[in-house]
């Protein structure tokens, strides 16, 4: 169904498909927000969302670990499979479906609570440490993946509001590694974040996807091309394209997504 | 200025340090907009001076009471005498009145009075002097301190209430007391002290003043506040979070809502005669009780608390429950281990807005008996506290404040300011706790 890739450093299997949508809409009240988007994301890939503001990208990574339940209005209609099971099936607890499934959102939100306590909250309720020791060493763990262990590990008990912008969306990233999620969900994870910061968090993305699939919603579109193997461009609710970030961002089929990509619309 | 063209900027050509016309009137209205809040908050302090200047200068007198001191010594002898008389407490007065002539003598303070003024002034002492050494026998031939009450005209009469222009001749006071009255003071026999018994007492008969204390009515508040915490703060908050996290949005709840909020500017008497229907004549609880105070008070406290709780759980931020929600969390993890404890210390200024409000609720007590002439004993034990007929502060000054003896009058002061002071007691205590919880990361 894809091409076969370009270069060495995106190469992608094609075999693992982790989340697999097909024709999927999303009212909210009146409003249809995803208009049958049909999408196939793969394991250890980084796949990033791309288009212009309103264009439903964040709504529908929101319907991957069912965090659109929270709204009473949303409707979601389709089906979302998730390693072949249906994740809106009455039988799955969103609970544990956001174990599996991690998000890290657009403005960081450590809990105001100690640097530990953030990183062990999820542990704690999913019953993953069965020690203190456990528990010590999964915080560790975490936040040394997370790319701010040397930053923090002299001050633990912390808060975890105090650290500087950046070191908060590292913490709220090694938050959600902590849970040991299968997929990780990031909405807009740099946008509020200096250059510097950002490119810490981009290493770090790259870094996780030896062991996750990631999918990332971004309006930066350089960040996509740097960060991303695949590619997805949302226009107006629908998925325009959807290919290698390398076809997408060169050779683009679609003459939207090209107008998107230089800068006419959007 | 004068060739203002589109591409001329509107500014151009003004001199920065002279103020134009619009400027001028812009900042004078800023001036006048702050006048006006200064004048604001210095007209209420000044109402505010004017409140506690009256009520410490009216009711500090309820804390002091005029008695006589005496130290008397009564031997063997004299007891058995006394006791084979047939007037006995008659017999004891005289020989009361030997001895305190005996100490104005003493002092060179001459003046003339019978039994019947030192009756007039402090009652019937030869009982009080007989009883006391009918249950202490053992005190006989050694000095006994005797501390006792004046009447509450003589009281009057220390603190400016009762004066020689005014007073007429009665049975109960006459001019000629006052003398002994002035020679008694002049032989510091009589003096004011601390009132121990406005404070620890139990309200008196109507023609008691000097006898009546707040203490029973204290007690009575204490445990309907408790009824009153221990009900509405659960139910209050267990309510709020159920509809402000969990219930679905819909005509019913958009119903309950507003009834809530019209529940709350319900007058308080409604909530009384409801209790007096519901708690007293239909579930027969006892009547008078703190407990059925409590009730009600519970019933008026928690519209209050639930609407402040609700402000407070709204006013956490969205982006803490989604974190919590995004690692996991069930619904009820979230609001326990998240949102309740940011938004605790809302909850609980809600909570002691609303016991201020309850502990000052008057009418609806009264419509449950809790008035003040009620509250004549303390309660035996803890738990018969809750049910025992009691009154409460304000109903104790309410019912003082309506008596025809104008001495009750500076016990309703009095009443004023204990019940302020228990106000601020648990307004410390709340604030004590909002600090523990409002520990900020």
């Amino acid at each position: 169904m894809y091409d076969a890739p370009r270069s060495t450093e995106n190469t992608v299997s094609t075999e693992d498909i982790k989340f697999e949508c097909t024709d999927c809409q999303v009212y909210y009240g009146d409003n249809h927000a995803i208009k049958d988007v049909s999408v196939k994301i793969e394991d250890k890939t980084v796949t990033a969302f791309i288009g212009p503001s309103g264009c439903g990208k964040s709504t529908f990574l929101r319907c991957l670990n069912r965090m659109n339940d929270t709204i009473d209005v949303a409707r979601i209609e389709g089906s979302f499979l998730l390693d072949g099971q249906d994740i809106y099936d009455r039988k799955v607890d969103p609970v544990q479906l956001r174990a599996k499934v991690g998000m890290v959102f657009q403005k960081p939100n450590p809990f105001p609570k100690s640097i530990y306590d953030n990183i062990a909250y999820g542990p704690r309720i999913h019953g993953l440490a069965r020690s203190k020791a456990d528990l010590d060493e999964i915080v560790e763990k975490s936040l040394r993946r997370g790319a701010i262990w040397d930053e923090v590990k002299d001050r633990l008990h912390a808060p975890g509001t105090g650290l500087s912008g950046g070191q908060q969306q590292r913490l709220c990233i090694a938050r959600a590694i902590a849970t040991e999620p299968e997929v990780l969900l990031m909405d807009e994870p740099c946008s509020a974040l200096d250059p510097i910061a950002t490119a810490q968090v981009e290493e770090l993305i790259d870094e996780l996807r030896a062991q996750y699939s990631v999918v990332i919603v971004t309006h930066s579109m350089q960040q996509a091309a740097r960060v991303s193997q695949k590619t997805a461009f949302f226009h107006l609710g629908n998925l325009v394209e959807y290919d290698e970030t390398s076809k997408i961002f060169t050779n683009p089929e679609d003459p939207r997504t090209e107008s998107y990509i230089t800068g006419r619309i959007g | 200025m004068t060739d203002a063209s589109l591409n001329t900027p509107a500014h151009s050509g003004k001199q920065l340090s002279q103020a134009d016309a619009h400027t001028k009137k812009r900042n004078a209205a800023e001036k006048r907009f702050r006048a006006y809040g200064l004048s604001a908050i210095l007209i209420g302090l000044f109402f505010l001076v004017v409140l506690f200047t009256s009520i410490i200068r009216s009711g500090l007198p309820a804390f002091t009471r005029t008695v006589v001191d005496v130290e008397f010594t009564l031997t063997q002898e004299q007891f058995d005498a006394a006791e084979k008389e047939l007037f006995k407490t008659k017999a004891y007065s005289n020989l009361f009145i030997a001895e305190l002539q005996g100490k104005l003598g003493e002092k060179g303070v001459e003046v003339e009075f019978d039994e019947k003024a030192i009756e007039r002034l402090l009652g019937k002492v030869g009982s009080t002097i007989r009883e006391h050494y009918k249950e202490n026998p053992d005190t006989l031939g050694a000095p006994v301190r005797f501390e006792l009450a004046a009447s509450s005209r003589v009281d009057g009469y220390f603190k400016g209430r009762v004066t020689r222009d005014t007073l007429q001749d009665s049975r109960f006071l006459q001019l000629s007391d006052l003398d002994l009255v002035d020679a008694l003071e002049e032989a510091g026999v009589i003096k004011q002290a601390f009132n121990w018994t406005f404070i620890t007492g139990t309200d008196s008969g109507v023609d008691n003043p000097g006898g009546a204390g707040i203490g029973a009515s204290v007690v009575g508040s204490f445990f309907m506040m408790l009824v009153v915490l221990a009900l509405s703060l659960p139910i209050g908050v267990a309510a709020s979070i159920y509809l402000e996290e969990f219930a679905p949005q819909n005509k019913f709840t958009d119903l309950i809502e507003v009834n809530i909020s019209n529940l709350a500017a319900v007058p308080s008497i409604v909530f009384g005669i409801l209790g007096l229907a519901v708690f007293i004549q239909f579930m027969h609880l006892p009547q008078s009780a703190p407990l059925v105070g409590g009730l009600v008070l519970t019933l008026m406290t928690l519209p209050t608390i639930i609407i402040s709780t609700r402000a407070s759980l709204k006013s956490v931020p969205p982006s803490i429950r989604e974190a919590a929600l995004g690692v996991g969390a069930s619904k009820m993890q979230t609001v326990f281990h998240h949102v309740l404890p940011l938004a605790m210390p809302g909850i609980l200024t809600g909570t002691i807005i609303g016991l201020a409000q309850a502990l000052g609720e008057t009418a609806p007590l009264l419509l449950i008996g809790m008035v003040g002439f009620v509250a004549r004993g303390y309660p035996e034990g803890f738990a018969q506290g809750f049910t025992e007929a009691n009154s409460a502060m304000p109903a104790q000054i309410y019912t003082w404040a309506a008596r025809a003896d104008v001495s009750f009058y500076e016990k309703a002061w009095g009443g004023i300011i204990i019940l302020l002071a228990f106000l601020l007691t648990m307004n410390i205590i709340a604030i004590i706790l909002r600090r523990r919880f409002e520990r900020r990361w």
